[in-house]
């Protein structure tokens, strides 16, 4: 399914210095991280991240003593203006998907929704059938 | 019997003396069989000296005895159980008889009389109340005293500063650094323990504590405080220092006291320091008989000034082992560890950190989560993570923080690991 990427999820205490620590490895790998948010809870957190190469980047951070997991998301493009969130938003909520979590990066062409969803599938067949454009897993490398 | 002789009262602990070791050794299939693998026989015991011959008893054992296979006689003789965390997955439990309840409530008596506390006074037990001796303890022997008894147990400390004022409290009886706690939040509240209340008296134990800690709670309070000493093994809280505040005494008729290296068990001499060894000499349900406490002291067989002459110990100095004693309450690093490896997403690395948080102890608990565990979703770390305050709550009896850390963030120790980080200045 080209429509499903895969995320990277980084367990990492939360504590000055982890974020760059995790980014330096991705840097030394030349990897490019196209989008990422972190989750907080008390004195731990989650970084995740769309990657360039996810695969290796998993690896090397696994390899490194890093806590990781894969989690299949989905990238809608959204129009950058008002409502523009709006109308993918609706598209899940009529078809009765459930957003987990969800992060976005505005850029050109377009803003773009990271969606972790509770049915992957049928969310990509409900944003195909209204109409939303999906990111492909191979833009991203 | 606080001023028997020393020659009487040793006449009189070799008379209890045999009498227990008889009572083992024909109802006691635990000492009994430990006994026979020593190849002594009661008849041996011609001198008190000959205590030596007997074999020790370890907390092991009432471990590996969980709950009651060490007690002697029936369950309709018992009068109440107290149950303390062990060592490792198993708690302690204490059985009493209603003559091991009497004998428990003369000996704190014995002590608050010592101190010079009597029927006028008013007692404030902040100590807990259930399973912990602690309060029950205290609570019963301030009753045998005539003594009026407030049984606030612990915690809500503004409430325990108004009872002391209005309730007209002239003693309390609590861990050492709850004293601190609540004459730090005395201090908030504008409330001078010396102009304000009627406070003149603290008996604290529980958890060790230094001379420079009794200077700093006197001089800021205007309160002498006295140092009270037991283990639930031994029945609770037990023995106090008397008005001299120069070492505990342990009731020759209750008790008998040996100190021993506890590389090879020999028994030291009057002023060594080593590992504390007792044994009751008049317990029923429950006989402890050269129990090994764990904690360092030395003792000393002179008259004290007060005129007694049982022999007292010594302030507790440490631990032979590495148990940790967390707001009053004993705290095994292996009952930890044991508690963390039931829960599958942890690995099999973990720290604990205790602190000081102003009077109050406090206990961390770093474990390594394990790769396996992690998925994506937050609200499963923050359920794991209860779920580890939970169990190690229950298990210890002891609120813990917990913190989830990376596998591989913690030291590892080749040989002996060092688990504990323990930042408290006493």
């Amino acid at each position: 399914m080209k429509y499903i990427i895969k995320q990277l999820s980084i367990f990492a205490e939360n504590k000055p210095g982890r974020l760059a620590a995790i980014a330096e490895v991705l840097e030394s790998e030349d990897i490019n991280i196209l989008a990422f948010s972190i989750a907080e809870a008390s004195g731990f957190g989650v970084v995740r991240a769309l990657v360039s190469d996810p695969e290796r980047a998993h690896q090397k951070l696994t390899d490194l003593g890093y806590v990781v997991s894969s989690t299949d998301v989905i990238g809608v493009r959204m129009r950058d203006e008002p409502g523009g969130l709006k109308e993918i938003a609706k598209i899940l909520g009529d078809a009765d998907i459930n957003i987990e979590y969800a992060y976005a990066y505005s850029g050109r062409p377009a803003a773009v929704l990271i969606l972790r969803v509770d049915q992957v599938e049928d969310a990509i067949k409900a944003l195909l059938d209204g109409g939303g454009q999906l990111l492909e897993r191979s833009e991203l490398d | 019997m606080e001023e028997m002789s020393r020659a009487d009262l040793e006449a009189l602990q070799f008379k209890l003396l045999k009498t227990l070791v008889y009572r083992l050794y024909s109802f006691s299939d635990f000492y009994s069989a430990r006994m026979k693998m020593a190849k002594v026989h009661p008849d041996d015991i011609r001198s008190l000296d000959d205590i030596s011959k007997l074999p020790f008893m370890y907390k092991k054992d009432l471990r590996d005895n969980y709950p009651d296979k060490m007690f002697i006689g029936n369950q309709e003789d018992l009068v109440r159980y107290h149950v303390s965390s062990g060592t490792t997955g198993k708690p302690t439990v204490v059985g009493y008889t209603q003559r091991d309840l009497d004998n428990w409530s003369t000996s704190v008596a014995r002590g608050l009389t010592s101190i010079g506390l009597g029927r006028r006074d008013v007692i404030q037990v902040s100590y807990g109340y259930g399973l912990f001796t602690g309060g029950l303890g205290l609570h019963y022997g301030a009753e045998r005293i005539g003594a009026t008894v407030v049984p606030a147990s612990v915690g809500n400390t503004e409430r325990q500063i108004e009872l002391i004022q209005d309730l007209r409290v002239t003693a309390v009886a609590c861990t050492p650094s709850y004293m601190v706690h609540m004459s730090e939040v005395a201090q908030k509240m504008g409330v001078d323990i010396q102009r304000d209340t009627r406070l003149r008296t603290a008996i604290l134990g529980a958890e060790p504590w230094s001379e420079e800690m009794r200077t700093r709670i006197q001089e800021n309070t205007g309160i002498k405080a006295y140092d009270i000493y037991g283990t639930s093994e031994l029945s609770g809280p037990l023995f106090t220092e008397c008005t001299e505040q120069n070492g505990i005494h342990i009731w020759g008729d209750l008790a008998f006291v040996e100190v021993i290296d506890p590389d090879t068990g020999e028994r030291l001499g009057p002023g060594e320091k080593g590992e504390l060894v007792i044994t009751m000499l008049q317990k029923e349900a429950l006989p402890m008989i050269r129990y090994r406490i764990g904690d360092i002291t030395s003792y000393h067989d002179e008259e004290c000034p007060c005129g007694r002459c049982h022999t007292r110990i010594s302030r507790i100095t440490g631990r032979v082992d590495d148990m940790l004693i967390i707001r009053g309450i004993n705290v095994f690093p292996s009952q930890v560890e044991y508690s963390l490896m039931s829960i599958p997403e942890l690995g099999e690395h973990f720290q604990i950190v205790v602190d000081r948080k102003g009077a109050l102890d406090t206990m961390l608990v770093r474990v390594e989560l394990k790769s396996t565990a992690f998925s994506d979703k937050l609200d499963d770390l923050i359920r794991l993570k209860g779920k580890v305050v939970h169990v190690l709550k229950n298990d210890l009896n002891v609120a813990v923080d917990v913190e989830l850390v990376s596998p591989g963030t913690l030291t590892r120790f080749e040989g002996k690991a060092k688990r504990v980080l323990d930042r408290r200045q006493i």
